[in-house]
């Protein structure tokens, strides 16, 4: 990351494709892998992610100057924490079927690496407003992917998009055969994998034959 | 009695794994898998960690956040993240002192990967899974070493994939971490073989 300010159109585009949080920089995986099986609970899990991203790091980068260096993740987990609860508050209030659906997976946004990564990486050093494009733009990088994955997945795997039929199957008299993998855990692996492929492929980014694990965070 | 803790066991280690099936604690299990001693460096940790974790937690859920523990009335379940990655930063923190003290050896071996462990999701997601199942202490502490093996299990195995695959010819963009991604989908197929298993 470099170290000049970016401008706030820059630190909230940036994220979107070529730092994109899950094919780029492979941060945030536990969760984009669990909740993509429809399109629903990956939007929902998306904003989520996208709200706290943005403002944790609003909020961080607001108090930096007074978290001394030595407690700095505990501050920073505190401060996640807080508003993973507020929103899984909101959650259970306005939607509990969906709540239900995400169980665990809502808890652990705080362990999400996407939150974490860009609280240490960027709000501890810019401005409150940047660091909250940043986290909104990390945030929107992170739905994409995760509604990429859930769009796949759910219209080969049930036929449907947001619960609407679009492929109509073989058990309703339609003609598609639903792939059961496409809905299976194993199956987020693949498509993810494709997409850092086609992502490689297509910004021709110079792929390591290892990936380097210089990175501080990781969950 | 027996049988019961020991089908939690069975299924909390290969049928319900952490990282294969429910995807937990995925960045450091692709990030730290490159070569198996690193990978078995971290999973003891992790062994450790959430054989520790998931009982404390589940000793903290009982006496003080479940609805009514306190006092009649006073829910205080709603504080459950907080408290729980409260009590595992304190936890590894505490950990770390003690093997810096006592065990040198051990903290020489684990130390590094002990930091990486707070905001490994495995840990925390083992805790949430205690809490929404309800387990009682014992199973807990079951459910606690069984999680921490399966993830440990899992993350050595795919390093011994991984000190292979650097022999292999896959297309240009597709080497490194798409690979991996697809050999850790193959694996999981793999133990998705055990979901039949009812004990």
């Amino acid at each position: 990351m470099a170290n000049e300010m970016p401008s706030a159109k820059e630190a909230f585009t940036r994220p979107l494709l070529h730092e994109n949080p899950i094919m780029i920089q492979v941060l945030g995986i536990c969760s984009s892998l669990a909740v993509t099986s429809n399109m629903k609970t990956a939007l929902v899990m998306g904003l989520a992610v996208m709200a706290v991203t943005a403002f944790s790091n609003l909020i961080i980068s607001s108090i930096r100057r007074w978290i001394p260096n030595s407690v700095r993740i505990i501050a920073q987990m505190t401060v996640i924490a807080s508003l993973v609860i507020i929103v899984d508050q909101l959650l259970k209030a306005f939607s509990y079927d969906l709540s239900k659906q995400l169980s665990v997976y809502v808890g652990l946004i705080i362990t999400n690496c996407i939150v974490m990564g860009r609280a240490e990486a960027f709000a501890m050093k810019f401005p409150p407003v940047l660091s909250f494009m940043d986290g909104l733009g990390n945030g929107v990088g992170y739905a994409l992917v995760l509604c990429a994955v859930g769009a796949v997945r759910e219209i080969f795997g049930s036929g449907t998009f947001f619960g609407l039929t679009v492929l109509p199957l073989v058990q309703n008299d339609g003609w598609y055969e639903s792939n059961g993998l496409m809905l299976m855990p194993p199956c987020a692996f693949f498509l993810i994998g494709l997409f850092i492929w086609l992502s490689n492929q297509a910004l021709k980014t110079h792929s390591k034959h290892e990936y380097d694990t210089s990175r501080k965070d990781a969950s | 009695m027996i049988e019961h803790y020991l089908s939690l066991f069975i299924k909390s280690v290969f049928i319900e794994n952490l990282a294969l099936s429910f995807f937990l604690g995925m960045c450091t299990f692709l990030a730290v898998s490159k070569k198996v001693k690193t990978a078995m460096g971290l999973g003891v940790a992790v062994i450790v960690v959430q054989t520790l974790a998931v009982p404390l937690n589940n000793i903290v859920y009982t006496y003080v956040l479940k609805p009514n523990a306190i006092q009649q009335g006073l829910d205080l379940s709603f504080l459950g993240y907080i408290t729980y990655i409260g009590v595992i930063a304190a936890l590894v923190q505490i950990l770390e002192m003690f093997l810096d003290k006592y065990v040198p050896t051990l903290y020489s071996a684990l130390g590094i990967f002990l930091p990486l462990i707070t905001v490994n999701c495995a840990i925390f997601g083992g805790v949430s899974f205690m809490v929404q199942r309800e387990y009682n202490f014992t199973e807990s502490v079951v459910y606690g070493v069984g999680s921490g093996l399966s993830w440990a299990i899992a993350v050595v195995l795919l390093a011994a994939i991984r000190e292979k695959l650097k022999y292999a010819h896959a297309p240009e963009g597709l080497n490194g971490l798409g690979l991996v991604f697809i050999t850790a989908g193959l694996m999981a197929l793999g133990f998705m073989s055990f979901s039949g298993i009812q004990l």
